[in-house]
């Protein structure tokens, strides 16, 4: 009855969410574009939304996520993933702006450039553009160019920048102090955001507990709630304040530099999050159904099945992985060459390789997972349960699908989430290597490509590097942490290493 | 004084901290005399292991935390010892033995390695003079051949063998006091038999003491000279062995003697400690056991009661022994409560047979090399032959090992035969396949050995029980199942609202109360118990077994019953068939095979028993060595270089069967004569 419930309340925010969407589509004057990658993205975040729904009835599943939210490590990196999430999410979205309608021609004439939200919300870093290379928070660019004078006469100097500290008579004078001044006051903003956050988090639990606001308050503060909420308020301040910092600066400055190009590196960053987050989950599950199938199918059925399995997947592991990827984007790059017509748009064309190098990247990773799988499901066949259920005459794919199938569930979801890090990497090192995602898609990889050169010029561009870096890095870490904590929470030893185990 | 070796007072030992924190060990307080045997009795969960870790100081931290009470080795304060001394006292004066002795070697040292390690340590004994210690040690715990042995890895040894090099590495830093933490538990019988005679005979030679920690009344009236029974955390009573066998004077110790099963047993009910262990992470006004008490009154709930210690030495903590209190108790309840001996008539005999197994044989081939060739195989059940009738319990008893839950299991068709013959009530099982067979499986269904195992952990008990009837379409509407299942869970003793519940809510009997409601959803006539308690603890074992014969009655259930444990046997099976090494080598009724066995290995097997009654000690010498691996069993008779009885003939032929009886048949060349 309950699960009926869900399934209707679920059905019904998604019939609810498309009603929304053709009602946006069809009044905004935009027209919107679905990519295949966005598609796949929202599945995702459905089915996603959909075991969170399932997990919440059932006791087993529910438990070990209730562990995932008391550590407190675990729920920082939560913080963090989930800001990288809602820009991932933001970027998703893309449609097309109309053009002026210039030839009075009845038909609606659409701009060429595929935006996301994000792209529309950080519009002013999008289209203020450099000329070249400057660095953090400059208001000069980094080349010297050779300027005419009024005068006629001409001089090789740094330029002022067009829109980099445009705002500054005298920068030189007055830069440190705007930047101060900035600063505090975007630090005063988040502090007044966070508050009223904490005091609406505050005034909910206090509802949900029953208890008066003021107590509640008092038990956050001391950290006497069941989920750490003190931690979770304090990582949402760093990010508020960090947030805050990065939208009032990066509306004055390139807070982050610009490229040889003179494109915001800030914004290629932001950018770059939507393809690390692609290839990190996407893969995953590209690769799920072999993996899982294969995996239970070899542990359990065993003979035959178990030899052909084995022999696929020690065969495909023994080829190096690049060389396969390699290949594939190699042709996939020859037919997207000899077929343009099937492209209206360039995003289209990255996209879909970007599509294509999670498809190939999830075929050359299932391996692993499956081995792991495979084991475990030959450990389970031999459960008593398992042959409790044979003695009952319960059928091969029941048995799959209700005994082995929940019971090797925590270690496909360890598994995705460490899985997800390393795949994040990957994308770095596949772009460096050249066979990569689209070089005019933004990603970690192709800025870090394109660092190779950056570094070996003297003076040293180091920016775009940095940038990459530390937003790669903080994704990579909490990625970690969190599959840390998850892996803590499924670990059945660990579990019961509590005060079962000792007595 | 100086003969008290340890002395342990008022010690406690809590997990985790504040109000809730487990009172694992709760004021322990006691003494261990030089070259005593010392025995801590008491059911899992008790405190015993916890009370030895702690002063050992071996408790995982910081978990566990000591917070009060000294642990006094001849006068030094172990708790108090800063961790570099410790060291020395740990293995230096006080070794330990662990119960299970697959684990506590290390897999990739050779076994001489692992006892020079504890000799280089304790005695600073290096090379040759190693070598010399390292010898005499493994000779004096009666490991044949130690030069060639010292060099083996514990894989190459059986499990007897490595509880003795276990014992060898405790004995090598020449310890006062020896704490063996269940040393028998986890091996068989006969194996059990041959330790507890090494551990006696070792006392003797070096004098030291023994702390004995174990739950088998019978291991304790073997090895023990001074006993101490633990409940939920204290010492309940202590007396000298002899005493306490004689008249155990708390209430919870009289209990578990009188739930232990034997042969005299049959025709009642078990007695059966209600309840369980209380949780232990509360603060206790009265006493612990008062809820399970038959005996308990208003004052056990509300004060609790003080250690007292009579006149010859005996200590107790009961009310029922305060002369004070005692007055005070309700006159209603003062008369003796007369345990309710429900006398069970025995069915008549129908004769009706079930199932009848003829040659049943399950090989397993070896496969070895890169094409993977056949080079041999495991006899795991070589040509067994028996019949059940309806409503009657064959008990199926062997060692670890010798191939009775492949057997068990094979007559279900969980494992296909190799060959031989199972009839079901006239059909064939080996001939069924696929659909067939699976309309016949509501007929013959299994209880597990472990009930931790046995239940999915991601399935409600309700759809546990409901999965059988589902599969085999018992019950066709979904309201007819539920209420179903609810009648299931009243008959084996649980309450229908459990329904809801997950696996891990409930106890190991509960589970295996679950267990059994699932086995007889299906409705089915055979049932497969394949060590249906061992598991468990002995009060447990009481109540399964009491609903298994219950459900006999009501139901006209036939049993196979596997199991190692003799008088669960006696208790409850009508017939036994004994088997070694994958064969049958004695089988008759109950009466004929326990109380006059004529095969050389059952008489060794019931010898082997430790019998809960100091008086009785053996002399009988325990059978030597171990089972041989099912790969190449001995020619001829399989037991003959175990037997004492051997005869040349013995080495070359397997001896065929003798009926001695209506019933009874033995596979010994003792009696070929008789017979012909």
């Amino acid at each position: 009855m309950t699960t009926k419930k869900i399934i209707g309340s679920v059905t019904l925010v998604f019939v609810a969410a498309s009603v929304l969407l053709v009602f946006a589509v069809s009044f905004l004057p935009v027209k919107f574009v679905v990519l295949w990658t966005d598609v796949l993205i929202f599945i995702l975040c459905a089915m996603c939304m959909g075991f969170a729904a399932y997990a919440s009835q059932h006791e087993h599943l529910r438990a070990p996520w209730r562990e995932v939210a008391r550590d407190r490590v675990g729920v920082i990196a939560v913080v963090f993933l989930s800001a990288y999430l809602v820009i991932g999410l933001l970027d998703s979205v893309h449609f097309r702006m109309p053009l002026p309608d210039v030839k009075q021609s009845t038909e609606q004439q659409y701009s060429n450039d595929v935006l996301s939200v994000l792209d529309w919300m950080a519009t002013p870093v999008r289209e203020g553009v450099e000329k070249s290379y400057s660095a953090p928070f400059a208001a000069h660019l980094y080349v010297k160019e050779t300027v005419d004078l009024p005068d006629g006469s001409k001089v090789r100097l740094y330029p002022r920048l067009q829109h980099g500290g445009a705002h500054l008579n005298n920068p030189e004078q007055e830069r440190s102090g705007d930047i101060l001044n900035t600063s505090l006051s975007s630090i005063f903003e988040g502090m007044v955001v966070w508050a009223v956050l904490t005091v609406l988090l505050i005034s909910w639990l206090a509802r949900r507990h029953h208890r008066p606001v003021s107590e509640m308050f008092g038990l956050v503060m001391r950290g006497r709630t069941e989920i750490p909420w003190h931690v979770i308020l304090l990582a949402t301040a760093i990010l508020i304040l960090f947030a805050m910092l990065a939208m009032n600066l990066s509306g004055k400055y390139h807070i982050f530099g610009t490229d040889k190009v003179g494109q915001d590196t800030f914004y290629q960053t932001l950018k770059s999050i939507r393809t690390g987050l692609v290839i990190g989950t996407l893969t995953t599950l590209v690769m799920l159904p072999f993996a899982i199938l294969a995996g239970i199918a070899a542990g359990y059925f065993r003979g035959l099945a178990d030899d052909v399995i084995q022999y696929v997947y020690t065969t495909l592991s023994s080829i190096p992985g690049v060389l396969l990827i390699a290949a594939a984007i190699l042709m996939l790059q020859v037919y997207m060459a000899t077929h343009p017509e099937l492209f209206e748009t360039a995003a289209a064309r990255a996209d879909l390789r970007l599509l294509f190098l999670c498809i190939i990247l999830g075929v050359t990773s299932w391996t692993g997972l499956c081995r792991l799988l495979r084991g475990e499901a030959m450990k389970l066949r031999e459960m008593d349960y398992i042959q409790a259920a044979v003695a009952f005459g319960v059928g091969h794919f029941k048995i799959i699908g209700r005994h082995i199938l929940p019971n090797v569930m925590h270690i496909v979801l360890i598994s995705i989430v460490l899985d997800f890090s390393s795949l994040v990497l990957a994308e770095a090192v596949l772009s460096y290597v050249g066979v990569g995602v689209d070089p005019t898609m933004n990603s970690w990889g192709n800025m870090i490509n394109s660092a190779r050169l950056e570094m070996a010029r003297e003076p040293i561009v180091w920016w775009p590097l940095l940038a990459a870096f530390i937003f790669m890095f903080v994704l990579v870490l909490s990625a970690n942490l969190f599959a840390d904590a998850v892996r803590d929470a499924f670990d059945p030893r660990l579990r019961r290493s509590g005060l079962r185990a000792c007595l | 004084m100086t003969d008290i070796l340890l002395q342990v007072e008022n010690l406690k030992t809590w997990f985790g901290s504040g109000a809730g924190a487990v009172r694992a060990v709760d004021g322990v307080s006691f003494e261990i005399k030089r070259g005593e045997t010392f025995a801590l009795l008491g059911e899992s969960g008790c405190g015993k292991s916890v009370t030895s870790l702690s002063i050992m100081r071996l408790l995982s931290q910081p978990a566990g935390q000591v917070v009060g009470g000294r642990a006094l080795l001849e006068g030094q304060d172990l708790l108090r010892l800063p961790e570099v001394k410790m060291r020395d006292v740990r293995g230096g004066r006080v070794a330990m033995i662990f119960q299970e002795p697959m684990t506590s070697l290390n897999p990739v040292l050779t076994v001489g390695e692992q006892i020079c390690e504890s000799l280089r340590r304790h005695r600073g004994l290096k090379g040759e003079k190693a070598q010399a210690a390292l010898l005499e040690l493994l000779d004096a715990v009666g490991i044949p051949d130690p030069r060639q042995r010292a060099l083996e890895y514990p894989h190459q040894l059986s499990g007897g063998m490595k509880q003795r090099i276990m014992i060898s590495i405790a004995l090598a830093g020449e310890p006062e006091l020896l704490i063996a933490d269940e040393p028998t538990t986890a091996l068989d019988v006969t194996i059990q038999a041959q330790i507890l005679e090494l551990l006696r005979t070792l006392q003797k030679e070096r004098g030291m003491s023994i702390m004995l920690i174990t739950h088998d009344l019978g291991v304790v009236a073997e090895l023990a000279d001074r006993v101490a029974v633990m409940y939920a955390g204290q010492i309940v009573e202590q007396a000298s062995v002899r005493e306490f066998f004689n008249a155990p004077q708390h209430p919870y110790s009289r209990k578990l003697f009188d739930s232990l099963p034997d042969i005299n047993k049959r025709k009642s009910k078990l007695a059966i400690i209600a309840g369980s262990v209380p949780n232990l992470g509360q603060e206790f006004k009265g006493c612990r056991f008062a809820d399970r008490c038959e005996l308990a009154w208003q004052t056990c709930r509300d004060v609790e009661p003080v250690w007292q210690i009579s006149d010859e030495g005996r200590g107790i903590r009961c009310h029922l022994y305060d002369a004070q209190l005692l007055s005070g108790r309700p006159v209603s309840q003062v008369a003796p409560v007369v345990v309710e001996e429900e006398v069970v008539p025995e069915k008549a005999n129908q004769q009706i047979s079930l199932l009848e197994i003829n040659n049943l044989k399950v090989h397993y081939p070896i496969h070895k090399g890169l094409f993977k060739r056949r080079v041999g195989q495991v006899h795991a059940v070589d040509g067994v032959s028996f019949n059940i009738e309806t409503g009657r319990t064959l008990a199926l008893v062997g060692e670890s090992g010798c191939g009775k839950t492949t057997a068990g299991k094979a007559i279900l068709q969980l494992i296909r035969p190799t060959a031989g013959t199972v009839y079901f009530q006239g059909t064939s099982l080996n001939d069924l396949r696929g659909e067939s067979l699976r309309k016949r499986r509501a007929d013959f269904q299994i209880i597990f050995q472990d009930p931790y195992s046995s239940m999915n952990p991601r399935m409600r008990v309700a759809d546990i029980i409901e999965e059988g009837m589902t599969a085999l379409g018992v019950e066709v509407s979904r309201q007819s199942r539920q209420a179903r299942v609810d009648e299931l869970l009243t008959q084996v003793g649980l309450s229908p609202s459990m329904k809801y519940r997950y696996p891990h809510e409930f106890s190991g009997g509960q589970r295996q109360r679950i267990c059994i409601a699932r086995a007889l959803a299906v409705n089915p006539k055979l049932i497969v118990c394949d060590e249906p308690t061992s598991a468990l603890d002995v009060s447990v074992q009481a109540q399964i077994l009491n609903l298994l014969k219950r459900l006999q009655d009501e139901l006209g259930l036939s049993y196979l019953f596997i199991t190692h444990n003799l008088s669960v046997v006696a208790y409850l099976a009508h017939e036994v068939a004994v088997m070694y090494l994958g064969r049958i080598v004695e089988r008759g009724t109950v009466e004929e095979v326990l109380q006059n066995p004529r095969h050389p290995y059952t008489q060794a097997l019931l010898a082997a028993v430790p019998v809960p009654d100091p008086d009785s000690r053996r002399e009988i010498s325990p059978l030597k060595g171990d089972m041989p691996s099912p790969i190449h069993p001995p020619a001829g008779c399989h037991f003959h270089p175990r037997c004492p009885h051997a005869m040349p003939i013995c080495h070359d032929i397997y001896p065929g069967e003798t009926v001695l009886s209506d019933k009874h048949r033995v596979h010994c060349h003792l009696y070929q004569d008789s017979a012909c």
